[in-house]
């Protein structure tokens, strides 16, 4: 009899599962379930690219409508999963219908973070999650208009750079003593803090939103009222901080979660037959020797691959080294690796001439790299971090030494054997 | 229109019309062509849109700045023909370009 895999979440993991899936041979049925009524589509644009009014629309898509015919994946959207009956291996829609499964794979990804203030839901506040979140803000993407960003982080930032672009007139307001504290460091995020102001952007940090009030009572122009007195007038108010994993369906389900759904390193919850990945999962990283629950493409990808490896009885443990990218302005940043718990950094380059490269180490092993429009940076150090290499922070810094030649360093010199890469971290570690 | 033929792995060749206008990365999972997954949407960020260009091609193409470079170190079978195809976008001068999937994206 042939297998039904049930996929709940139509985003980049669900995507992914089920390409992987059908590329893995696997010949059953699948059914990639969303609520969002479009089939999954690539987020990262929303606060670059689309944003900005320069991709077409059908270009965010993570494969034609097309593909998942030719290859067979059912999908059914604009509903819905509401309860997993994990005994009977059934899930239920909004509507009543229930769907048998062999395996379920949740990727239901997240949800913003609601601003915990009071005037919250005034009309001018947005989000920036979906593709309508985006559609319902657009037309005042127009110039003069009077934009509050609220958030320090990736998405506000880059929302903040199409915007000064267009024109608007752009107030953001972080709460920690940086832009993008919580990922990156202080380094980086003066820098960027600096870029945006010379951008024209005013940026106030330390600054925490106490109130939305209506200016003129009608819900056309928010007053955003900050924790140092200050009320700024706003068209439009977009908030980005931060994610909460969409994990109550799971939970009802008895399945263990713990800042996300806790998997294995093979994607499997602790209940048979049931798998998570992407934004939703929380997983064993064997290269930083702790759990993680990461928001990115490279993750929701490669957790996809996994799960799907899983379902058609390969053995695909996840091991990647994390990375990122955000694209601001003229600047692309890509990090590599997860820089949390460092006790040194090491800055390659110059951060005046807006190319230059952060690398953090612990314990004199490299952890993560920030690297700003060096691209041979960010690649040299995913090898790094992947095979585990000692590089000395002075050979990092050195620039005679081209980005590309700082994993060769000789054996004898502490890197481990080059054998297959993540074992080969993973014992060394653990030793 | 820019003919574009992509040749897998197991030597099964597509002949594809490409927008002029639109990258070689899109051009292919517009038209399902298997090795080619364009995780990043085209943004030189994943490297998952390596192709090898036949020779004959390869000098009209614009030269690959240094993310492309620097990413094509990240796939497993670089070589003088290679290209991220996502930084390629179809214009009369390539029509009937030949670009080749390597065997490790498929
Ligand atoms: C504006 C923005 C910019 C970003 N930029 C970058 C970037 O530059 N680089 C990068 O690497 N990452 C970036 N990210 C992060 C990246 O997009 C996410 O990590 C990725 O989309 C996660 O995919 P996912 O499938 O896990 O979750 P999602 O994409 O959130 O998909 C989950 C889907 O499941 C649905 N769902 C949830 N519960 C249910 C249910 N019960 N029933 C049915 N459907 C359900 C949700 O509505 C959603 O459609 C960005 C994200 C945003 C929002
Ligand atoms: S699609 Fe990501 S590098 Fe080309």
């Amino acid at each position: 009899m042939t297998e039904t895999v049930v996929i709940v979440g139509g985003g980049q993991a669900g995507a992914q599962v089920a390409v992987s899936l059908r590329q893995g041979g696997f010949d059953g049925r699948i059914v990639l379930l969303g609520d969002e009524p479009v089939l999954p589509y690539q987020r990262p644009p929303l606060s670059k690219t689309y944003l900005a009014g320069e991709l077409a629309r059908e270009r965010l898509f993570v494969k034609p409508a097309a593909f998942y015919e030719k290859v067979n994946i059912e999908h059914q959207l604009g509903e819905a999963v509401c309860a997993i009956n994990a005994s009977e291996q059934v899930v239920c829609l909004d509507s009543g219908q229930t769907l048998h499964y062999d395996h379920l794979v949740l990727a239901t990804g997240g949800r913003v973070r609601p601003l915990p203030c009071s005037g919250a839901d005034h009309p001018q506040v947005n989000y920036l999650r979906t593709l309508a979140d985006v559609e319902a803000m657009q037309d005042k993407f127009t110039e003069g208009t009077r934009l509050v960003v609220i958030g320090g982080g990736y998405i506000g930032l880059e929302t903040a750079a199409v915007a000064v672009k267009h024109g608007l007139k752009v107030t953001l307001l972080v709460a920690r003593p940086t832009p993008l504290g919580r990922v990156t460091s202080p380094e980086v995020g003066k820098f960027f803090e600096a870029v945006h102001r010379e951008a024209g952007v005013t940026l106030r940090c330390d600054t925490e939103v106490v109130a939305i009030e209506d200016d003129g009572g009608d819900g056309q122009v928010a007053a955003v009222v900050t924790s140092c007195g200050y009320r700024v007038l706003a068209d439009l108010v977009v908030v980005g901080i931060g994610l909460l994993p969409n994990v109550e369906l799971a939970q009802s389900a008895g399945i263990a979660c713990d800042d996300g759904i806790t998997v294995d390193e093979y994607g499997r919850t602790n209940i048979d037959n049931i798998y998570a990945a992407g934004d939703c999962a929380n997983h064993p990283n064997p290269i930083y020797q702790r759990r993680l629950r990461l928001e990115s493409v490279q993750n929701a990808v490669d957790q996809g691959k996994t799960v799907a490896a899983t379902i058609c009885g390969k053995d695909k443990p996840y091991a990647q080294v994390p990375w990122f990218w955000s694209d601001q302005y003229d600047l692309k940043l890509q990090t590599a690796g997860i820089n949390a718990g460092y006790d040194q950094t090491v800055i390659r380059g110059d951060v005046d001439s807006r190319s230059f490269a952060v690398f953090y180490l612990r314990e004199g092993r490299l952890l993560a790299v920030d690297a700003i429009n060096r691209p041979a940076e960010f690649v040299v150090a995913r090898n790094i971090i992947g095979k585990n290499i000692v590089v000395s922070a002075e050979r990092l810094q050195d620039e005679s030494i081209p980005a590309k030649a700082l994993a060769d360093v000789p054996v004898n010199s502490g890197s481990t054997e080059d054998t297959t890469k993540d074992d080969a971290h993973n014992q060394e570690r653990v030793a | 229109m820019t003919k574009v033929t992509y040749v897998e792995n197991d030597g099964t060749r597509r002949d594809i019309d490409v927008q002029d206008g639109e990258n070689l990365m899109d051009g292919a999972l517009d038209n399902l062509v298997p090795g080619i997954d364009g995780d990043c949407g085209g943004v030189c960020a994943c490297a998952t849109c390596h192709v090898h260009v036949d020779s004959e091609w390869l000098d009209k193409l614009p030269p690959m700045d240094a993310t492309e470079d620097a990413m094509l170190e990240l796939t497993d079978d670089r070589n003088e023909s290679s290209r991220l195809c996502c930084q390629i976008k179809a214009s009369p001068e390539l029509d009937g370009i030949v670009v080749h999937t390597p065997a490790g994206q498929h």
